[in-house]
């Protein structure tokens, strides 16, 4: 009888909001793809994507409206397991992807192309590798000759953040007029350049694969490092898969969006809310729910004051301002 | 069982110590005494593998503990901390279920089996009423109660409890030892850390006595159980009484002791 073991029960809880977080998904980008200045009916919709449809409505569908829809759900979806991964990293539940210094490094490492004139490409890559060199450099600074408490951690993240910002707004002082609205809406973050939808759905897909099976480890590293090393967790290389994850997330998100704000803090901690605090649950539920939130952010940011565009984190942070504090408030 | 072998265990700024060797057998019970400082709690956290000794080995059914993975170690070895609550929200039910989590492979969830046995804990403990209920919400002893809720449904072979009567009341502080009692009687090992002397006297089999300068003695109960070594333990003057064949210290102030 020992042998048997029934799972009945733990996975309809999984599956049930995990399938209603699909079915929104699937809602928000549909609304994302049918809405804009050329307005396409559902029944069109249906033809454009079961092969017919007028040229027109394909081109807006396949060249524009769904890659730029599947860049804001894979880069939503990054930030939100991104932000979930870092609470309970630091078990912080205020916690964001950005908290550690990731994004000021982005940056930094965009603005810098920006300013050399360089392509988008180049304007990614260094995105990139800045958020790279702000991720080792926190994690070399915080890990030092001590222990790594999440309270060091955090310091350390701090500290380089606020080092970042001095960079950021010493490089605007200096920027020629004509970038400067380029600059303020990859620091806002803005899904009007964001390229191929690929990477960020590759990465999201393959790192929520490898945390899957580390789900109920995340739950017991959530009580403290003791209390998890007390009870079989190798703590150390935990907390290193789930940092280094956490990096590459967050830089793969900052890269195809710019700086997006509180999708990462409010996601994960709306949705621990609702379905407790089990991460095998909120892990892939932050990557739907992350994903769906962008994706209407998005539509709405290029739709709200259209044919002018608002860049999707403003959209992002007025929802998510009063929402924080709402939830910091309740709280205590 | 469990075993120190010329165990120093590693305190900043203490430069020695008498290397403790002794061996923990199953259906022991050991009470750790000392004043503040002295190194209890490091002492069992070093036992329990979770700290490094600064020299000397402690060993797990025969095999360093440095060496063992952690999870064969929390398959066999509870530890009952402290400090309780700290960390991210969870429910009086999630937490107890964690100690299954060594038993659980990492692809599989938790079976009805696991979910009957943080059950049984939770009631055992007076806690089946709050399962649902937030840890934030929870008084000191409850999630005391919680803490040991969870080492239980670990089914550890080994309890190490750094002070487990903290923040019980009179009636679950009695709770508390009859329950480890009854676990050294089916054969589990116990190293408890206490600051009750009564508490040690009426429950533990051995008594280890560990001096702020890292001087350390162990032995029977009752011959460590001595007023004259307490007394130099704790530098605070006691008086023993004898009531009903049980052994009962009273620390003496100027208000009792008629001076």
């Amino acid at each position: 009888m020992a042998v048997v073991k029934s799972s009945r029960g733990a996975l309809p809880r999984f599956l049930l909001p995990l399938g209603i977080l699909a079915l929104l998904t699937l809602a928000t980008l549909a609304l994302a793809i049918t809405t804009g200045s050329v307005s396409i009916s559902n029944a069109e919709l249906w033809q454009v994507l079961s092969g017919g449809g007028e040229p027109l409505h394909r081109t807006l569908v396949f060249e524009l409206r769904l890659p730029r829809a599947l860049s804001a759900f894979g880069a939503g979806g990054l930030l939100a397991v991104a932000g979930a991964l870092m609470q309970v990293l630091l078990r912080n539940p205020l916690a964001d992807p950005y908290i550690l210094g990731l994004s000021g490094g982005a940056a930094v490492g965009a603005l810098t192309s920006m300013l050399l004139g360089l392509s988008a490409a180049a304007v990614s890559g260094s995105a990139f590798i800045g958020a790279m060199v702000s991720a080792v450099t926190v994690f070399g600074l915080a890990h030092g000759t001590g222990s790594w408490t999440p309270t060091r951690l955090l310091l350390t993240g701090v500290v380089i953040a606020s080092g970042w910002g001095a960079a950021i707004t010493f490089m605007l002082a200096v920027s020629p007029s004509d970038q400067l609205p380029g600059m303020l809406y990859w620091l806002m973050g803005d899904l009007a350049y964001a390229r191929s939808p690929w990477p960020a759905l590759i990465v999201l897909g393959l790192i929520s694969i490898i945390m899957l099976p580390l789900g109920r480890s995340l739950n017991v590293l959530a009580r403290g490092q003791m209390q998890a090393a007390a009870l079989g967790v190798s703590v150390r290389a935990l907390e290193w898969t789930i940092y280094i994850a956490a990096s590459l997330l967050t830089a793969f998100a900052v890269v195809t969006a710019g700086s997006i704000g509180f999708v990462g803090l409010i996601v994960p901690h709306m949705l621990r809310l609702v379905l407790g605090n089990d991460q095998r649950l909120i892990l892939p539920a932050a990557a739907l729910a992350g994903g769906a939130l962008l994706t209407l952010a998005d539509t709405l940011a290029r739709t709200l004051i259209a044919p002018e565009q608002l860049p999707a984190g403003v959209i992002t942070a007025l929802i998510g301002v009063p929402t924080f504090l709402y939830l910091l408030h309740r709280s205590r | 069982m469990l075993a120190a072998k010329n165990l120093i265990i590693d305190i900043p700024e203490r430069s020695s110590g008498t290397p403790l060797s002794f061996a923990i057998k199953p259906g022991e019970t050991w009470g750790v005494l000392g004043p503040n400082g002295a190194g209890k709690t490091t002492l069992l956290h070093t036992l329990a593998g979770l700290r490094k000794p600064r020299s000397g080995t402690v060993e797990l059914a025969g095999k360093n503990i440095q060496q063992l993975r952690r999870k064969q170690v929390a398959q066999q070895l509870a530890v009952v901390f402290q400090n309780n609550g700290e960390g991210f929200p969870a429910t009086v039910l999630e937490t107890a279920m964690i100690g299954r989590h060594p038993f659980i492979s990492p692809w599989d969830i938790e079976s009805a089996e696991d979910l009957a046995v943080a059950r049984a804990a939770l009631q055992k403990l007076e806690l089946a009423d709050l399962e649902h209920r937030l840890i934030s919400t929870l008084s000191g002893g409850e999630r005391q109660r919680l803490a040991i809720a969870t080492a239980l449904s670990q089914t550890p072979k080994l309890w190490l409890a750094d002070e487990p009567s903290n923040h019980l009341d009179l009636k679950h502080q009695v709770q508390i030892m009859e329950l480890l009692a009854e676990q050294a009687t089916a054969n589990c090992g116990i190293v408890l850390c206490l600051h009750d002397l009564n508490l040690a006297a009426q429950w533990c089999d051995k008594i280890l006595l560990l001096y702020p300068n890292g001087d350390a003695c162990w032995g029977d109960a009752d011959t460590m159980l001595a007023t004259p070594a307490l007394e130099k333990l704790y530098n605070q003057p006691l008086r023993s009484i004898v009531s009903d064949g049980q052994r009962y210290f009273i620390p003496l102030s100027s208000r009792n002791s008629g001076l």
